[in-house]
């Protein structure tokens, strides 16, 4: 992690994801953001607020409504020497661009041996919690984690989401960032101003403990916590681990943690089928597996779309879930 | 090139200007069509005001569009389908749906989706341009049935920037689908203006590039928009394929409860837009230059429209509870084992039994 002298504000993680794309559009004329209402409207979660009036039309671009159509001129200026920042203005309608991402963005570096490469970053809000309307809360991570040829990026504070982006950003391969509604005003944290940035490819620590790791990201950090924070009164220690990364996954960070543990909760509030869960599970089994006292628990959506408003609270894990499997790998 | 103009029976001061057109309008109709969208007008505010007092979820609201969906949804007849958006609910409620459902759809609860028994109506498409081809595929299965039904698909202008949008209405082209594409030019795809969206002057030149009849019609003119859709509907039925008709309109209130309209769009053109374009007060004028106006008769219309209104929202929040299963039980025919096992699981922590 290298960071710079530099004031530090307190900032929430839309503000922080806005500071950073400040910060490199200052910093380098190419990169350019563009997307449905990022303009004028700033977006519809205020994440581009103001940049059109600093950086004008030409390089913040509301562009027509159209997921496929953003992504693949995306990656036509990002082939000839731009670096965008695209906007999918929700994670659940980046689907009618799966074709440029799966067989374009994710494999020209492969297919002309290196000579052109795609150093684009998709920004999605996703995840439920906040009461949106259907199709708005999908939280499908792992079907990009699936596609080979594209990082994927979740950073839970608004710490990590600037230092993350500003990393994305320079990246020459493509980066999916992926920012949780339910954090983007939750809490405020300290960010520097400036330029510094957070390693892709680098879980982080954020409570030490020697009993169970517990494994999340994205909005399920804090349901972590909490569940972590509840048992420590029963001297039940838990190794909260934000895994930020979710494609390459920190395999040393995740094994130290399950050597020294030997028990492990997953968190993510995506489907449990073929969910990253998985392959967390599998990293275990390959770093760890005699390290372990219980079979690794996990906390899940259920198999099922994510539901209405009214019923989504019953979709996404909860405090109460992540101690039942905390427990259950305890008394295992 | 082809140009399109854009057709209008009855203008803004209630004058009709198209003679032919307007022959076929009469007292009856004018009085039926000024009491649906009395009615679909009064639930807009009344869903607009749920939002407020938070008794209703995020909403999208379509006051100013209420002739292009009333009028146009008037023309459909049993047996036909109907595929709407989030916005169109005007012309679900116009079409039969239940307006209960309709408010429950926005209070976060999947049986708002459901349609009354026999009535033929989609939930509305949350991705933009989705249901196009959904109509041009339920169309051609009429088709192919060997009945006279046809669809309707509503959309917005932003949708026409979709892949989907090109694909429905080609295949509709190829395959001759008797479906009518809707499109509600409002001008705006959330703050992107429509110069942004497209360098096309209009929406319906989009018809020629697939062969296909496009008609520009005044949005805010019920009449005109009714008849020019029967007409598009009729060719549907007779064999002769899809018709993709533009609605000039304008909303006058923001894309939905959760946005600012002040950030992008100048509220007083609004406002002033309103006294040229309103849907209503058109109709509500043409009647008093006709001499069918009649202030008692508008008062009980009024009056109507509040009751079924308020007895709808009664309705809605009387409503059964959500049910938890509901989330299980309806992903597939037979729930899978993963999602058997999630359910159970689940059911049983929620009564407070270890898992
Ligand atoms: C595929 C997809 N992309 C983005 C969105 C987010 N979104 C919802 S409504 C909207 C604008 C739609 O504009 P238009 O088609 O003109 O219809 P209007 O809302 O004006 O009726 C956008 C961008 C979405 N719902 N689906």
């Amino acid at each position: 992690m290298k960071t710079a002298v530099a004031n530090v504000q307190k900032l929430s993680l839309v503000q922080a994801v806005t500071d950073g794309l400040r910060t490199m559009m200052s910093e380098h004329k190419e990169v350019i953001v563009m997307g449905e209402d990022v303009g004028q409207n700033g977006g519809v979660f205020r994440a581009t607020e103001g940049l059109i009036e600093e950086f004008g039309e030409q390089r913040v671009i509301d562009t027509p409504l159209s997921e496929s159509g953003i992504i693949g001129t995306g990656i036509g200026l990002a082939l000839n020497g731009f670096l965008p920042v695209v906007e999918m203005q929700f994670l659940g309608f980046i689907y009618p661009a799966f074709e440029q991402i799966m067989t374009h963005a994710t494999r020209i570096r492969m297919r002309t041996l290196g000579k052109y490469h795609v150093p684009m970053v998709i920004r999605a809000p996703y995840g439920a919690g906040i009461r949106a309307p259907e199709i708005h809360s999908d939280s499908v991570e792992a079907l990009f984690t699936h596609m080979p040829g594209i990082k994927v990026v979740c950073p839970s504070n608004p710490y990590d989401a600037k230092g993350l982006l500003i990393a994305s950003i320079e990246d020459p391969d493509p980066v999916l960032f992926m920012e949780s509604m339910r954090c983007y005003r939750s809490t405020k944290g300290g960010v520097p101003s400036g330029k510094y940035t957070v390693d892709i490819g680098k879980a982080n620590v954020l409570k030490e403990g020697e009993d169970i790791t517990i494994l999340a990201w994205g909005a399920m950090v804090m349901l972590a916590e909490k569940a972590a924070e509840e048992y420590k009164k029963q001297d039940i220690h838990c190794e909260v681990i934000d895994i930020r990364t979710l494609y390459p996954l920190d395999k040393k960070t995740i094994s130290e943690s399950v050597q020294k543990t030997g028990r492990v909760v997953i968190v993510h509030e995506a489907h449990s089928t073929g969910g990253v869960g998985t392959d967390l599970i599998s990293l275990v089994n390959d770093t760890s597996f005699l390290s372990l006292k219980a079979p690794i628990e996990r906390v899940t959506g259920f198999d099922v779309p994510v539901p209405f408003s009214a019923l989504e609270d019953h979709y996404i894990p909860t405090v109460d879930r992540i101690k039942k499997a905390i427990n259950k790998v305890w008394t295992f | 090139m082809e140009t399109f103009e854009t057709i209008c029976y009855i203008d803004e001061n209630g004058n009709v200007r198209n003679e032919e057109g307007a022959a076929r309008i009469n007292e009856k109709l004018a009085k039926e069509m000024y009491e649906k969208l009395l009615l679909v007008r009064t639930f807009d505010r009344k869903a607009i005001s749920l939002q407020r007092q938070g008794r209703l979820g995020t909403y999208a609201p379509f006051e100013g569009q209420e002739g292009a969906q009333v009028g146009s949804a008037s023309a459909l007849k049993e047996g036909d389908w109907l595929f709407p958006t989030y916005r169109d609910h005007a012309a679900s409620i116009t079409f039969g749906h239940s307006i209960p459902r309709v408010f429950l759809y926005w209070n976060g609860r999947v049986e708002g989706c459901v349609a009354p028994e026999g009535k033929h109506i989609f939930p509305p498409a949350v991705p933009i341009a989705t249901q196009l081809p959904h109509a041009t595929g339920a169309a051609l299965a009429e088709k192919w049935k060997g009945t006279d039904n046809a669809s309707i698909v509503y959309f917005g202008d932003g949708a026409t920037s979709e892949g989907d949008f090109h694909e429905g209405l080609n295949f509709a082209s190829v395959f001759k689908a008797p479906v009518v594409f809707f499109n509600q030019n409002n001008q705006y795809a959330i703050s992107v203006h429509i110069s942004k969206q497209m360098n096309s002057e209009t929406i319906a030149q989009k018809s020629v590039a697939y062969g296909i009849p496009g008609v520009r019609v005044d949005g805010s003119d019920v009449f005109a928009v009714y008849f020019e859709t029967q007409k598009a509907l009729e060719r549907a039925r007779n064999g002769e394929g899809p018709t993709l008709i533009e609605a000039v309109t304008w909303r006058f209130g923001a894309h939905t409860t959760a946005d600012d309209p002040t950030k992008y769009r100048n509220q007083d053109e609004s406002i002033q837009k309103r006294e040229q374009i309103d849907p209503l007060l058109r109709v509500e004028r043409y009647l008093k230059n006709q001499g069918y106006w009649d202030d008692e008769w508008a008062a009980e219309m009024q009056a109507n429209a509040s009751a079924v209104i308020e007895e709808a929202v009664e309705e809605m929040e009387a409503f059964p509870k959500p049910k938890v299963e509901d989330i299980f039980d309806h992903v597939f025919a037979s729930p899978t084992w993963t999602i058997q096992q999630q359910k159970e699981e689940y059911l049983q922590q929620m009564r407070g039994e270890d898992a």
